[in-house]
């Protein structure tokens, strides 16, 4: 599904502040993985998925997705198969817009924004169908500015808006890194769900070392822009918190 | 009365710059300041075509494609070269200054032999009284028609462009090329205040645009105090508003003149008004803090 073909990121070449983000990057990321990245800051986590959304272009090698060779391809313009959340709650969404017209945007988010108004009776009914599904209370508040509610409600609204329209691969960036414990859990739940409801293929940053234990089916280190681990659902399993404290040792 | 009237008419005249400023500064934040430039070559471009007698529609669509040139060379500028938005439209605004005085060959066209649009759609028998429909009129049909754009798929796009960049992106809008779509509409606007003042005032001046961004800039400060205000959420009522705010700058500076200020000293009044209104807030908000 996804193919890092020997990719490799430096940032300010031939300045005395180089740095290799990424250093010949071999990966493949098969459909419906749930591929949970762990490493420590600096480690090129943070990178590797800014790569495979297109926020950054690689230095050298290429990305492949589902075949098709993208790694030219703008950022805007791969949204056809990857939807994403931010580690900053305010990142996602647009904070002026209202809940409604965040998700108008987010369900047309593979084709194209016409002049037509699209938001109708129906979308309406759908949009409070799902929201609803959270159990957040949301539903009735569609015509408030996003930018009202708290940094949980709208990390959990963009996982929702991630599968308003088509997506293949879901890209996790320390979602719930700043979040109070309780809305880390309804948003974890909530991905949780989607994944499986939706069969996404996802590529998930954290830093929480338990939640890395409990979600995913492969578990993948980085270390100074390497893949230093790469576990499959099996040996991932059996490992404990304690095997975990000792990678970053 | 007539005094102030006519303060409200050029209030209405104006608010199609408004209309513009609204789109750059506070749905795309970029500080556009094309404005100047756009604003005389959409008044050159309506002077030279009434005196050769193209029709009114074929005069605003002109109009309309010259603004939107010169909001397209901004984007370009500031989206392509990475140069900074206020750098590119001072460099496009200067620029426009010899195009605009190529346009109309000398520095100063008189329109008074010529029809316009308020007695094109004449009912009334004072001018006044038509100045005052026709610019409502027109101002009515163009906001309509704004409103409606952003109410679109199409304007949600681009109201998000400028509130949350990482998510648009992350949700496919090409947010450069919104950014030039948007500086595009919002130098046409205000080409076409440029179509109302000119055939409103009876001439084309090469200088009559220095410093209308700042009326421009003031009027819609005015407009987005009242939406914050009275925490107005439609879209349609929200440009109102801003058409409200364009009519009371005008009407606050006819107030001046009323009192005696010298019409030399108009800019400087203008500008000092303009900082009371962006200070105010700031020193307020400074006190309860």
């Amino acid at each position: 599904m996804i193919k890092f073909d020997l990719i490799t990121k430096t940032f300010n070449r031939g300045q005395v502040n180089e740095v290799t983000a990424l250093r010949d990057i071999q990966l493949h990321i098969r459909a419906g993985d749930f591929l949970v990245l762990l490493g420590a800051n600096g480690s090129g986590k943070t990178t590797l998925l800014n790569v495979l959304a297109g926020a950054i272009r690689p230095s050298q090698g290429r990305l492949l997705i589902n075949g098709e060779d993208v790694t030219q391809l703008p950022e805007y313009r791969r949204s056809r198969w990857i939807a994403r959340v931010f580690q900053n709650p305010l990142g996602g969404t647009a904070p002026d817009l209202s809940i409604l017209d965040n998700f108008r945007l987010a369900a047309l988010r593979t084709r194209p924004k016409t002049l037509r108004i699209g938001i109708d009776q129906a979308f309406k009914k759908n949009v409070r169908e799902k929201i609803a599904g959270l159990g957040l209370g949301l539903e009735e508040k569609l015509q408030q500015p996003m930018g009202t509610l708290s940094g949980g409600q709208r990390q959990a609204l963009t996982l929702l808006m991630s599968v308003m329209d088509h997506t293949d691969i879901l890209l996790l960036d320390e979602p719930t890194a700043a979040l109070d414990p309780k809305s880390a859990a309804v948003v974890m739940q909530t991905a949780e769900k989607l994944i499986a409801e939706y069969q996404l293929t996802t590529v998930f940053i954290t830093h929480n070392l338990s939640e890395s234990l409990r979600f995913g089916n492969r578990l993948i280190q980085m270390h100074r822009g390497e893949i230093v681990r790469d576990l499959d659902a099996t040996a991932k399993s059996k490992l404990q918190l304690q095997d975990l404290y000792g990678w970053f040792d | 009365m007539t005094f102030y009237l006519t303060a409200f008419v050029l209030g209405l005249c104006l608010a199609a710059m408004g209309l513009g400023i609204y789109i750059t500064m506070k749905i795309f934040r970029i500080p556009d300041i094309t404005t100047d430039g756009s604003y005389t070559l959409g008044a050159a471009v309506t002077a030279v075509l009434l005196i050769q007698g193209w029709s009114l529609p074929a005069i605003i669509a002109a109009t309309v494609l010259a603004g939107a040139l010169a909001g397209v060379l901004t984007g370009l500028v500031h989206t392509r070269l990475k140069i900074d938005a206020l750098l590119a439209g001072i460099l496009v605004m200067t620029g426009l200054y010899s195009v605009n005085l190529s346009i109309l060959g000398r520095s100063n066209i008189p329109l008074l032999e010529v029809g316009s649009i308020f007695s094109a759609l004449a009912v009334f028998e004072k001018p006044i009284f038509n100045e005052l429909w026709v610019g409502a009129l027109f101002l009515a049909i163009l906001s309509g028609l704004l409103a409606y754009v952003l109410r679109t798929d199409f304007g949600i796009a681009m109201r998000a462009t400028g509130n949350s960049e990482s998510m648009t992106r992350a949700l496919g809008i090409n947010s450069d090329r919104m950014k030039i779509i948007g500086l595009a509409i919002a130098n046409a606007l205000t080409a076409l205040s440029g179509f109302l003042v000119a055939q409103y005032q009876n001439f084309a001046d090469i200088n009559m645009g220095i410093g209308i961004v700042l009326v421009g800039l003031g009027s819609v400060l005015i407009g987005d105090a009242l939406i914050n205000w009275l925490k107005v959420q439609n879209i349609g009522l929200q440009l109102a508003l801003v058409l409200a705010g364009c009519i009371a700058f005008q009407l606050v500076l006819a107030v001046a003149l009323s009192l005696g200020v010298n019409p030399n000293m108009l800019k400087l009044i203008t500008a000092v008004f303009v900082l009371t209104i962006v200070g105010i807030p700031r020193l307020v908000r400074r006190q309860a803090v």
